[in-house]
Order: structure tokens, then C-alpha cells, then sequence
């Protein structure tokens, strides 16, 4: 019965759908209609009318059995206005204008039963697939190659003949493929398996699997032409996905080489250009991600705007306790770097415990804007996520926004004059004093910069640097000291080592073994990838 | 060797040391006033000393010794490792181990053979590497190998390829956190997250007695004599002037023709193997060692009980380890909030104005009065000066 029901509301879609725009006004008209009979009818009856429903063509339609199969249509008791709740947000079904039911026994839900789920559902597909709309199409023919068990080749056959979207056309072909797989004809097994060559689904692949380990021994040699044909496609895609994986894991490594590269510029600033081991860098991130979090909770409506806002607010808090830190401390040290050590050490004692009494010592949340969630998909076998390539994009941008400061500006040049020659620097009227400070400054607001970043990525709490510190430290020294294109290298190689390492020996291990090879390292070539030659060196 | 050998050496070892002399009475002193109070008056005497009292100062002399092990080599010989604790944590898993062992069928899971964890975590046997703990000596054998192999293996490798100053500490740093995160791993072996704990007894006397914890105490006195004694030993040989030597300028010495690596790497395994010792004493007294001792902030703990005790001085160091712990344990208990921002001024107050720490205070506020005296000499003088 509901088989039959079923052709009779597809042959019905189909006339609707191609006899167009002039009937859509009465289409619109009978929506309301049959939608109102919702109120008052059985399951049964609920069924057909969801499949009258469903053959009309009007864009209303798809929301309003998505709402009824999700259980957020109701209907107004006075008036029987129907209506979609979503959370508090109630809607006029039609119009779409917010409507206001003062308590909550004045509406009442329409209620669904399994049965009438399981309808609702292939309904939705079948209106999907017929949308006008292409990125409606796209998205239910990925959901019909989710469920291709359940779907039939008539439908697709059909949606295939009136698709004129290449995108789309693609999957439903593999959809296709998929069904005849399955098909008793070994002509269609064989078309079949050319249409599924080369596309790299999951669900192409483990289909792909399922049959040919269906074969028996002897249908191996009796059905030669498909079972070689399946292993060989499989084969390539298998090598493929391999690919990909190699691929995402690139990615990956590069996306936390770009976080190392962050969170090590500014330390490749105080440490390696002005030679001060700044044990506080991992503050000063930490400084830049809650400074993140507090333009946040200043501006709670723009997420988005907040982020960008928060760059420059970083940029200042963390640089001017940096400058404090040097006039008030390092000032008295320079000269002296194991005690610069432990008194750095010391404030990012005092640091942390100040964040910890004002923030408490729990981790804070800070939102991601939207364009910064979710992923982009290259190929079906590789998805990324868009925060990665920000990260990495933005890690870039910094660097070379800095190399440019050192290069192209007056205080750039101050800065390079001092520290290659203090006496004569001053002596042509640089203030050091001043300049120092300033750099100083400069490193630890890019390290608050790096704390916006990594509030993207991970918690914000009172031990968010320390657990960078170490890795900047090992990103500094390895890329080489006072070298900018050397802290790049060494960032995005340890990260792209990492996450090598990771499949084969697992996370805590891999990063066991980077340290291992960044200490062995310094034992060959103590000055790190790129070492400066000549007088800088007898200095350091 | 006998006594009498010894004493000749010895007495010239503390005849130029007014302040170890002092130092060692006081310890000697501890070594019996502490235990006798806690065994022999009744607990509700005054004169009684609680056993927790009697192990927070035990614990305050590992401290001790291993304050005394990192101002050997960054005092005497300017290597400022970041990775100490790892020493002292290594030599207080060997200890664990031991004590592991000795718990045999008494455990959750009675397994005479296995530990508990290892029983936990479904491992039929005991790995190679425990093998030979159940025995008291080889235990003991291991407290210092395991530190000294470590220390001569990286030290090796370091000193000759001459990585030195801050660069040496942060490669020190690097260890301990790596060995941190390695400890940190239920594979290898070492209890994981948790560490080794539950232990019940030592030698066949139970941990839980105040005869063993005095035992204990009086151990932990005598490893740091004996420690602050070796040290001293080797500060004022022939041996110790050339470590200062290299302290001070290490290319000038190396140019002298001193194998500067190989004095270094001496000094730095002896550094470790009595972290190690220190750590070893320390596991039975708190009765528990985890991954957490590996942890790089311990490291640099030392690191400042040192500093505040006064570099280059080896009673500073145990003077330090004391006055910082107990500030410690005072502040963590009735300030929580206020111990970090403590300890954070404590670094930057004592590299600032106190280079030679607590001890050299004194001679620090000397020297200024002289120079103020000085200055008012020159300026009285170049005064008349004008007149004339």
C-alpha cells in the first residue's frame, strides 16, 4: 500500500514539477490548505497528505515537512495558525513572521509516528533532489550516497536525467553506481564499477570492499572480468586516500608548525635578536589570550569583529608589560643571562598567579566566529578545517609584517644597529635604552598576538604558556639564533615532524622524539640551522 | 678504610671552614635531639616532636642535598641545569621501584610478582628493566647509576660539543620535560599518571613506624653530611679551583690546556648521582613518586633555593633549600594564593639585590658601608682638595 502510495506522490512531484511556474500560485494556495488538514488528520491520513504536500511546488514545502518530521510544527488553538518552533522562536509556517503565543498550552504539536517519520523522510529526499536550488541538490545527493541501501534507481535515474548541475550529476552517478553494484545483471555490476572508478567516498570504498570479499574462490575465476576490474579500482583509490592522508597530515603539521612559529617570533626577538632568555614569553601569550577574552566579554554580539579588535588590544597589553618588565628588571641584567633566567622565571610565576586570582584558575571560554569553524572539502576522501589555514595564513602574515618592521622602518634599523654594536649605536645618538625597551616590547606583543590566535585552538587558562614555552625555546635555538627565516624553517619542520611521528608512535612519543632530536641537535651544530657567522657570534 | 685514615684529610677538609663546621654541628645535632624527641617523650610532652614534623624535615634535607648537588655545578662551575629534578626523580623511582617490590602479595591484587599497575593494566610479566629491584643493593647500585649514566651520557655529548650558558639550560629544560612526558606514559612501565605508591615497608620495617621514619631522618642527616662533605672535597682540591676556572672563563682555561669538557662532565655526574641519593631518601619519607617530580618548574625550584641560599656556597645551598621550603610549606598552608607571587618575588628580588643570596647579605651590606665611607673619604678629600 504505502509502495503504491509512494509511486502515486512521485508521479504526482513529477507532473508538478513539470508543468511549472504557473501553477506555483495555486500550488501556494493549496500548501495552506492541505498543511491545515495536518491539524485534524490521522497518521494515515497525515501520510498522504504529506505526500500531497510534498508534490507542490513551492519552496515552502521542504521546511515546513523538515519542521514536521523534527517535531516543531504546531498549530495556534485559537486560530489554527500553524506554526514552526525552533527553541523560543516561533514563526507563521507561511509568512514567516514571528508570532506571538503567550503560554505554552496555546499552541499544540503535530504529532509524528515512526512510520510516518520513515515517509517523511524519503519525502524530503525526493523534494531535495527536485529543488531549484543547486545547493539543496548537492546536499541531498550526498545524502542519498549516505544511504544508497535504501534508495531506489528509479529516483536516481530520474534525477539523473533532469540534473544539469556537473557537480551534482557526479554523485548521483555514483549513487547509481552504487545501486547496481548490487544488481543480479553482470552487465550492470560492470557499468557499475566503472562508474564508481576513481572516486574517493567512504562509501564507495567500503562497498567496493563488501564486494569483492563476496567472492568465492570459484567465482574468482568465473566472474574474472568484474573481480579484477573491483581490485584494481579499489587499488587505486586505496592509494589515493593514502595520499590524501599524507596530504592532511602535511596540513596538520604545518598548521601547529604555524602555531610554534607564533608563539616563538616574539621569543625570536627578545632571545635571539637582544640575546634576553624571556622565561615570561609563555605569559605574555597567555596575557594576549585572555586580553581575547575580554574584548569578548566587552563585545559579546560581534565574535567576529571582537577577534580582530582583540589583535591590536594584545599587541598593546602584552608589549606594555613587556616594556615594564625591561625597564623594571632586565634593565639591571643585561649581561647576565642566567639570572635573566630566573628572574623572567620569576614573573611568569607572578603573571600566572595574578591571572589566576583575578580570572580564577579556571579555563575560559572563548567563542569562534563562524567563518573560522567548520571545514572545506578539496576531495571526498580530504576535508580541512578552515581555523588551520587562518592560523596559517595569520602566522605568515606576522612574520613577514615583522620582518618588514625590522627591514623598511627607523626603529627596525635602531634596533639592528644596537644590537650589533651598542657603543657606536649610541654613540650616533641611538637611545639604547629606549630602543631596548621597545624591542622588547615588540617581542612580547607579538607574543600576545600569538595568545589570540591560540585562544582559537585551545583553553585559555593561567597554564596556556607554559606549555609553549619550552617549544619556542626549542623553535628559536633549532632555527638559529637572531634569524627570522631560520624560526620559520625550524617551526614548520618540528611541527611537520610531529605530526610524522605521531601515526606511527603516537602523540606523546613523537613530541618525546622531536625534543630527543632537537637535543641531540645542538649537540652537532650548537647554533642552531642558521647560525650567524663571524663577530655575533663570540658575543653570544 | 678505618677512621683514623680518615680523619686526616677530613680535619684539613673543615679546618678553613668555619661556616661547614657550624653547619655539620647543627646536623649532627638534628641527627640526634629530632629522632630522640620523637621516640622517647610521650606525645602529649612538650619536648615531643610529631613524626610529621620529624618527616617535613626529612624532606627539607633531600631538598638540602639536592641544593648542595646543583650549587656544585652551577656555583662552582657555572652549569645552570634546568633539568636537576630529573636526577632526583630518577633516583626516587629507583627507590620506588625497591619499595614497589616489597609490597609483593600485600597489593590490591595480591600478585607477589607483578605490582599493582602492572597487574591493572593486564601485563603478564615484569619487565627486563625490573628485574634486580627486589634486592635492596641493586637498588641502591641504581639510584646512582641510573642519574649518573643519564648525566654522563648528556653531559657527555654536550660538553663536547661545547653547548654552554643558557643554551645547556634550556637543553636541560628540554630533557626533563621529555623525560617528564615519557614517565607520563602508562607503556613504559613506571605506574603512568599515578607513579609508584602505596609502598609498605623498607628493609622489612614498616614505613608506617616512628623507629623507621627517625631511621630515615637519620639517613637523610648523613647523606647530607656526607654530600655537603664530597662537595667541599672537591670545591677546594685542585680539581675545584679549575672548576671556578672555568667558571669564570671557560675559554681561558680551556686555552691553559685544562680538558675543560672532562672536568664538567665530572662535577655534573657527581651532581647527578647525589640528586639521585637525595631523591632516593626522599621517596620513602613522602611515600609516593609520580611523573610530576620531572616537571620542568621543580627543576628551576632548586634552581632558586640555591640563589636565595647564596651561589657558590654550599651551606647557602643547604641554608636556602631549608628557609625556602619551609616558607613554602608555611605560605601554601595559610596563604594558597600568595605562595606564587612569593616565590616569583623571591627570583626576581634575589637575582636582582641579592646576588650571593641570604649568606652573602652580610658581607653585601660590609661592602656597601665601605664603599659609602670610601666615597665620602674621596669626596672629603677632593672637598679639601678644592680649598687647597
Amino acid at each position: 500500500m504505502r509502495m503504491y502510495c509512494r509511486q502515486i506522490f512521485l508521479a504526482l512531484a513529477l507532473l508538478v514539477s513539470f508543468t511549472g511556474q504557473v501553477l506555483a500560485a495555486q500550488d501556494a494556495d493549496n500548501l495552506k490548505a492541505l498543511t491545515s488538514q495536518l491539524i485534524a488528520a490521522n497518521y494515515a491520513e497525515k501520510e498522504q497528505l504529506a505526500g500531497q504536500i510534498a508534490a507542490l511546488d513551492d519552496e515552502r514545502v521542504l521546511p515546513i515537512l523538515s519542521a514536521l518530521l523534527e517535531g516543531e510544527l504546531f498549530y495556534k488553538k485559537d486560530d489554527e495558525q500553524i506554526l514552526i518552533v525552533k527553541g523560543d522562536a516561533i514563526n507563521n509556517a507561511f509568512s514567516g513572521d514571528a508570532v506571538d503565543v503567550p503560554g505554552k498550552r496555546d499552541k499544540k504539536k503535530i504529532g509524528v509516528n515512526n512510520s510516518l517519520r520513515g515517509e517523511l523522510r524519503s519525502l524530503i529526499a525526493r523534494a531535495q533532489i527536485n529543488s531549484r536550488k543547486e545547493s539543496v541538490r548537492l546536499d541531498a545527493a550526498a545524502n542519498l550516497l549516505k544511504n544508497s541501501a535504501d534508495v531506489e534507481l528509479t529516483l536516481v535515474n530520474e534525477a539523473l536525467a533532469k540534473e544539469t548541475s556537473s557537480d551534482v550529476k557526479d554523485i548521483l552517478s555514483l549513487v547509481r553506481g552504487l545501486i547496481l553494484l548490487k544488481s543480479e545483471d553482470q552487465a550492470e555490476r560492470i557499468t557499475a564499477l566503472e562508474l564508481l572508478d576513481g572516486s574517493l567516498y567512504p562509501e564507495v570504498r567500503a562497498s567496493l570492499n563488501q564486494f569483492i570479499s563476496g567472492f568465492s574462490e570459484e567465482e574468482i575465476k568465473t566472474r574474472k572480468t568484474e573481480y579484477t576490474a573491483a581490485t584494481k579500482s579499489l587499488a587505486s583509490i586505496e592509494t589515493l586516500v593514502e595520499m590524501n592522508g599524507y596530504i592532511e597530515n602535511l596540513y596538520f603539521g604545518l598548521a601547529l608548525g604555524a602555531v610554534l612559529l607564533l608563539a616563538a617570533i616574539g621569543l625570536a626577538i627578545t632571545f635571539g635578536v637582544m640575546g634576553v632568555i624571556n622565561m615570561a614569553h609563555g605569559e605574555m601569550i597567555m596575557l594576549g589570550a585572555y586580553t581575547t577574552y575580554v574584548v569578548q566579554q566587552l563585545m559579546p554580539d560581534h565574535t567576529g569583529l571582537s577577534l580582530v579588535v582583540s589583535i591590536p588590544a594584545a599587541f598593546l597589553v602584552a608589549g606594555a608589560v613587556g616594556v615594564a618588565i625591561e625597564r623594571g628588571v632586565i634593565r639591571h641584567l643585561y649581561g647576565r643571562p642566567l639570572e635573566t633566567l630566573l628572574a623572567t622565571f620569576g614573573i611568569s610565576l607572578i603573571l600566572q598567579q595574578a591571572v589566576r586570582s583575578v580570572f580564577s584558575p579556571l579555563n575560559r571560554e572563548v567563542a569562534t566566529p563562524d567563518w573560522m569553524a567548520g571545514t572545506f572539502m578539496l576531495n571526498p576522501a580530504l576535508e580541512l578545517t578552515w581555523n588551520r589555514l587562518y592560523i596559517i595564513i595569520f602566522s605568515l602574515l606576522v612574520l613577514a609584517t615583522l620582518a618588514l618592521v625590522l627591514k623598511r622602518t627607523l626603529f627596525g634599523l635602531q634596533m639592528r644597529a644596537v644590537t650589533m654594536n651598542r657603543p657606536m649605536a649610541s654613540s650616533m645618538g641611538i637611545r639604547t635604552g629606549w630602543v631596548d625597551a621597545l624591542t622588547f616590547g615588540l617581542g612580547s606583543g607579538i607574543a600576545g598576538i600569538a595568545g589570540v590566535a591560540l585562544s582559537q585552538l585551545t583553553n585559555v587558562g593561567p597554564n596556556l604558556g607554559q606549555a609553549y614555552i619550552i617549544d619556542s625555546f626549542m623553535v628559536v635555538v633549532f632555527g638559529g639564533v637572531g634569524n627570522l627565516w631560520g624560526t620559520l624553517v625550524a617551526a614548520m619542520s618540528l611541527g611537520v615532524a610531529n605530526k610524522i611521528f605521531e601515526p606511527i608512535a603516537g602523540a606523546v612519543l613523537a613530541k618525546i622524539l622531536v625534543l630527543v632530536f632537537i637535543i641531540l641537535f645542538i649537540q652537532k651544530r650548537p647554533r642552531g640551522l642558521f647560525a650567524l657567522k663571524g663577530r655575533a657570534v663570540e658575543n653570544g | 678504610m678505618t677512621r683514623n685514615d680518615n680523619m686526616g684529610p677530613l680535619t684539613r677538609l673543615l679546618m678553613n671552614d668555619a661556616q661547614g663546621r657550624k653547619l655539620l654541628m647543627v646536623l649532627v645535632a638534628l641527627a640526634v635531639i629530632i629522632p630522640f624527641c620523637n621516640l622517647v617523650f610521650p606525645q602529649d610532652s612538650f619536648f615531643h616532636i610529631s613524626t610529621y614534623t620529624m618527616t617535613l624535615l626529612g624532606k627539607y634535607l633531600c631538598y638540602a642535598l639536592l641544593a648542595i648537588a646543583v650549587d656544585l655545578i652551577w656555583g662552582y662551575c657555572g652549569i645552570l641545569s634546568l633539568g636537576h629534578g630529573a636526577f632526583f626523580a630518577l633516583g626516587g623511582y629507583a627507590m620506588g621501584m625497591y619499595l614497589m617490590r616489597q609490597i609483593g602479595d600485600r597489593g590490591v591484587y595480591g600478585n607477589a610478582e607483578l605490582p599493582d599497575f602492572m597487574v591493572f593494566l593486564n601485563w603478564q610479566e615484569l619487565p627486563w628493566y625490573w628485574f634486580g629491584f627486589d634486592q635492596f643493593w641493586f637498588a641502591m647500585l641504581m639510584v646512582l647509576l641510573a642519574p649518573g649514566i643519564l648525566a654522563f651520557v648528556f653531559g657527555f655529548l654536550a660538553f663536547r660539543s661545547r653547548v654552554t650558558g643558557v643554551y645547556l639550560s634550556i637543553i636541560t629544560q628540554a630533557m626533563t620535560y621529555a623525560l617528564l612526558l615519557a614517565f607520563f606514559r602508562n607503556d613504559m612501565g613506571f605506574g603512568g599518571n599515578n607513579g609508584l605508591t602505596d609502598f609498605k615497608d623498607i628493609l622489612g620495617y614498616s614505613l608506617q613506624s616512628d623507629n623507621t621514619r627517625a631511621a630515615l631522618f637519620i639517613a637523610s642527616v648523613l647523606a647530607v653530611i656526607i654530600g655537603y662533605l664530597i662537595s667541599r672535597f672537591i670545591v677546594t682540591s685542585k680539581l675545584g679551583r679549575v672548576l671556578v676556572a672555568i667558571r669564570d672563563a671557560e675559554s681561558r682555561a680551556r686555552f691553559l690546556g685544562y680538558r675543560v669538557e672532562y672536568y664538567k662532565l665530572f662535577v655534573f655526574v657527581v651532581s647527578s648521582m647525589l640528586a639521585g641519593v637525595a631523591g632516593a631518601l626522599y621517596v620513602p619519607q613522602v611515600g609516593i613518586i609520580n611523573p610530576g617530580e620531572f616537571a620542568p618548574i621543580n627543576s628551576i625550584e632548586i634552581i632558586i633555593w640555591v640563589a636565595v641560599g647564596g651561589r657558590g656556597s654550599l651551606y647557602g645551598a643547604v641554608i636556602g633549600a631549608v628557609l625556602v621550603n619551609y616558607a613554602k610549606t608555611y605560605f601554601t598552608g595559610a596563604f594558597a594564593e600568595l605562595w606564587l607571587f612569593m616565590l616569583g618575588g623571591l627570583f626576581v628580588l634575589t637575582t636582582l639585590w641579592l646576588p650571593k643570596g641570604v649568606v652573602g647579605l652580610w658581607a653585601q651590606i660590609k661592602e656597601k658601608q665601605q664603599i659609602r665611607k670610601a666615597g665620602s673619604a674621596a669626596a672629603n678629600a677632593s672637598a679639601q682638595g678644592d680649598v687647597s
